[in-house]
């Protein structure tokens, strides 16, 4: 069975050249249109949402109609909704995002302000959940209805539906503020102290960092562990790691390289569906601890609605989340090449 | 197949338990490394520093005064730029700020300022008559520079700079909020190169050059403002050595600073967070008289200048036996007890009482006490009585259903309209709570029948008396006029214009109080209570600090620099808690955890090579 897999997977790599091509071609194609829909549809999306900006932005102020009228000129809201939404793509094509209303700045560059902060929360958890997730999702799996199978998955659900905020303030209190003989070893909130420069900046936004970033892996790491754990018990019972076994190989490197190679299929898609959602932020835990992220930045623009910061950022979230799908297209026929067949 | 039987033996699989482990704790630990490092307060002590240290949690609109309109950002402003005058933080009445005296016309139309001399912005150049009137010219000149303050200037004709000392402000017809002009000065050296207005937000270029008591030295979106005393100003340097605006988003989470001591002042707090945090020996607790009324307000049938009617208010309310019926069904008391928890003070008139000079209650006669059996029947009188169901009904037939506009993210409308439903359900009225996250579009449609209101009251209250002037309703239906319920009664209009143009300030006070009196017959605004400012700040970090008004006032939020300006640092400013020397122990401790860590973490690789090798 094993030498049957892996004589079909030569012949598939052998005649796979124009195929993949076209396979990759189309889900290419596949992402560039899903991203023009996503540009249409955010224009109209938020044009949905209750509101008028100009009359949020004036309101408890005392403002007259010539005011008014000035502002829905500056922002282009006088003009007809199609005219509004040509200048929205052409603009959009070159790059342009347009002017946020609240903050009277270019929309590229809130979000180039907050992007970054938000990669550096995310992408430390991200990079430690699925880490952690796959390790104890494969050892989970391995010696399944033990008690640290038991232990592991049950403390992963637990944690997995703990509310993020709730668990933050926990994590506040305990470990930033101190309690009972557990000093306040960590700050409360915010990205850093202010002020300083170099390395001592790096420690400084690290020490920040460490917070959220738990609590963000306590909470993520469990969907990993699930996923990973699931599908390798499902490889478990195959011929080809009793032949392994049988060759003589240590029971390490039947699991490492047998095993978990032909279960990595379901977290591999799910690493790269939580890569995407990793540019978004998590609104409660950036909410929590102050963050200066993208997920602060979009609840603010929600609310007003600020319409090109929230076309936007949606635009941004959304784009992310394609890409990272279509990489994980791309991906997937290296993994099994019946995939691009 | 038994699933042991797959896993070999667990003896040869132990070594990836803790080599996961020590992978984990490896950099968990260098994540923990920086706790040696000096927390934010800490760092101040190190370098000696007093830092005064303040939780925000709104984000600043802009650091441009012709742009800002948000209270976060109008208050640094007001740090970091003299006005022409200040207000008294005894009595919040007008003072000099950078004009010493100020001085009407005897048609009352020609304003003369004597402006200070001798004052430098912070980059040495002298402050003038001209920097005020190219500010104010700037701002009636161009549109994208009156986006904040703009209607300051719409009754201005003339404003000039007859010598460095002397600002002349001529006027269309008198205005009475002359010694009241919120509006920054800013250095016409520095924003005379500004080409766009509506684009130039004004931090981006550290320190911003400034003459009030503070100068801003530096920017963070959400992260940080730092300010710094400036050391010229005209009253003398703050005490402080910085003063920073630290971010907040979560309320609990400054209150959880505040405690820590990384804060030392948090503002805004729930009756829960001030009772979890009366009784600390560190802090201190000010429940201040707010600036805030809390109200219920009546659709008056919304209408528009031309005198086109629209909107869809009940037209039950159109009678004014009806709101006043209404008004006698709330037991402001018990809102005051249940719902703000003892942190609030019941609404009468329409200005809060902590503005003393405009201050006004009703007689026992003219007060329109919780009396439900009164209210029951002023509304049979007025024609709506009780059906065989207990209802009332409408002179349609239909039974009497309000629905009330709440905001959903607060919780005092929600729990006072729970409150509304009861007692008004008793007099037979239905109550429909219609909670929104963005009210202000049925409101402007005067698609409501009540709805929840409040403002922040200044010292002088001529915006929040406009807002109910006919002049304030929009000019046709299309329009958004400056009116807050569609409110128009020619006695307060002729009140209102009367009080505007009076220059005499018992005088005026006393018109002033003659249209609250009005607004409370008329019935149309029901001021339930004045919610308290509940803020708290460490006394082991700051010695004094002055509130406003003076006896009794709040800290945050104050028309004036009087808070932070006056704040004394406390003697011994162990601001970090004592934590200090624990974040060295802990530092080391994360240190050795590290070694131990990369220690553990490699020899085991090395272990499972050399097996993997076999």
């Amino acid at each position: 069975m094993a030498a049957d897999a892996a004589s079909a997977r030569v012949t598939k790599t052998e005649r796979s050249g124009t195929g993949y091509l076209r396979y990759g071609a189309g889900k290419l194609g596949g992402a560039v249109v899903s991203l023009l829909a996503v540009l249409v549809t955010s224009f109209f999306l938020f044009r949905l949402i209750p509101g008028d900006p100009v009359k949020y932005m004036t309101g408890g102020r005392q403002v007259s109609n010539e005011q008014l009228a000035a502002y829905r000129r500056e922002f282009g809201l006088d003009l007809p909704l199609w005219q509004q939404f040509t200048d929205y793509c052409h603009k959009a094509l070159t790059g342009d995002l347009g002017t946020s209303y609240q903050f009277r700045a270019p929309v590229i560059d809130k979000i180039t302000e907050a992007l970054p902060n938000t990669l550096i929360l995310t992408g430390t958890a991200f990079v430690l959940y699925t880490a952690l997730g796959v390790v104890l999702g494969t050892r989970s799996a391995w010696r399944h209805g033990r008690l640290g199978d038991r232990l592991n998955t049950g403390l992963a659900l637990t944690l997995y539906s703990i509310p993020s905020f709730w668990l933050g303030l926990l994590l506040i209190i305990v470990f930033a503020v101190g309690l009972g003989p557990i000093p306040g070893l960590f700050p409360t909130g915010g990205m850093e102290s202010g002020g300083e420069e170099g390395f001592a900046y790096v420690l400084d936004v690290a020490h920040h960092l460490v917070l959220p970033v738990i609590t963000l892996v306590a909470v993520e790491y469990g969907q990993t562990l699930l996923v990973t754990r699931s599908a390798l018990l499902d490889e478990m019972g195959s011929d080809y790691l009793t032949t392994a076994r049988a060759k003589g190989l240590k029971d390490d490197l039947v699991r490492r390289r047998h095993a978990v190679p032909n279960a990595m299929l379901p977290t591999v898609t799910l690493i790269f569906v939580n890569l995407g959602r990793t540019v978004a932020g998590v609104i409660l835990v950036e909410t929590v601890f102050s963050w200066p992220g993208l997920g602060g930045l979009f609840y603010q623009a929600l609310s007003v609605p600020d319409l090109p910061l929230v076309q936007g950022l949606f635009f941004v979230f959304a784009a992310a989340v394609i890409v990272m799908n279509t990489l994980a297209d791309l991906i997937y026929p290296l993994l099994d090449p019946r995939v691009a067949r | 197949m038994k699933r042991h039987d797959q896993n070999g033996s667990p003896r040869r699989l132990r070594p990836r338990a803790p080599r996961t482990l020590a992978a984990v704790l490896t950099v968990s630990a260098a994540l923990l490394a920086p706790l040696g490092g000096p927390a934010p307060s800490q760092a101040a002590a190190a370098d000696g520093k007093k830092v005064l240290t303040v939780a925000v949690a709104q984000s600043v609109d802009s650091l441009s005064p012709f742009l800002a309109s948000r209270l976060v950002s109008t208050s640094i402003h007001r740090l970091m730029y003299e006005y022409l005058t200040n207000y008294d933080p005894k009595d919040a009445r007008a003072i000099p700020g950078l004009a010493t005296k100020w001085t009407p016309s005897a048609d009352k139309l020609t304003w003369t300022y004597t402006i200070r001399s001798g004052t430098k912005w912070s980059d040495g150049k002298p402050v003038t008559a001209e920097d005020a009137a190219w500010t104010f010219n700037k701002m009636m000149t161009d549109e994208d520079a009156a986006t904040a303050n703009g209607s300051f200037v719409t009754n201005f004709k003339k404003v000039t700079a007859p010598s460095p000392t002397e600002l002349v402000i001529e006027l269309d017809k008198p205005q009475a909020t002359m010694a009241a002009l919120d509006v920054p000065i800013v250095p016409k050296h520095v924003w005379e190169k500004v080409k766009d207005f509506s684009k130039f937000n004004n931090d981006t270029q550290f320190p911003v050059v400034g003459n009030g008591p503070f100068v801003l030295t530096g920017y963070k979106a959400d992260s940080y403002v730092r300010l710094e005393p400036n050391k010229e100003f005209w009253r003398g340097p703050a005490k402080f050595d910085e003063l920073l605006f630290r971010y907040y988003k979560d309320g609990d989470a400054a209150v959880a600073a505040l405690q820590k001591g990384e804060v030392s002042f948090v503002s805004g707090l729930t009756p829960a967070q001030t009772a979890a945090l009366q009784g600390r020996p560190d802090i201190k607790v000010n429940d201040a008289p707010g600036r805030r009324f809390f109200a219920l307000a009546t659709n008056p049938g919304a209408r528009a200048a031309n005198g086109e009617k629209f909107g869809d208010g009940h037209p039950s309310l159109l009678d004014q036996r009806v709101r006043q019926a209404l008004f006698m069904a709330v037991d402001r008391t018990a809102l005051v007890d249940k719902v703000f928890q003892g942190h609030a003070v019941e609404g009468e008139g329409y200005i809060p009482p902590r503005f003393s000079t405009y201050y006004w209650k009703p007689s026992a006669q003219q007060k329109l006490a919780y009396d439900p059996a009164e209210a029951a029947r002023l509304l049979d009188q007025a024609g709506y009585r009780e059906n065989g169901d207990g209802k009332r009904v409408g002179k349609d037939g239909k039974p009497i259903n309000y629905r009330i506009l709440c905001h959903a993210t607060d919780p005092n409308d929600k729990a006072v309209g729970q409150y509304l439903k009861e007692w008004w359900g008793d007099l037979g009225i239905g109550v429909t709570l219609n909670c929104l996250d963005n009210v202000s579009d049925p409101w402007l449609a005067g698609e409501y029948d009540l709805a929840f209101d409040g403002w922040s009251v200044n010292p002088d209250p001529d915006f929040v008396l406009s807002i109910h002037t006919c002049d304030a309703l929009p000019a046709t239906p299309d329009d958004v006029g400056a009116t807050d319920n569609f409110i128009c009664d020619k006695t307060y209009d002729e009140l209102y214009a009367k009080q505007l143009a009076e220059y005499d300030p018992a005088k005026r006070a006393d018109l002033v109080k003659q249209m609250e009196s009005r607004l409370y017959d008329l019935g149309y605004m029901n001021v339930m209570a004045y919610p308290n400012a509940l803020e708290a700040y460490r006394t082991d970090q700051i010695e004094s600090i002055t509130t406003m008004p003076a006896e009794a006032g709040n800290i945050y939020g104050q028309d004036g620099y009087w808070s932070w300006w006056s704040a004394v640092p406390a003697a011994s400013d162990d601001s970090s808690g004592g934590s200090g020397s624990t974040g060295v122990i802990v530092g080391i401790a994360a240190g050795v955890v590290v070694l131990l860590g990369a220690g553990v973490f490699f020899g085991l690789r090395r272990r499972a090579t050399a097996e993997d090798r076999e």
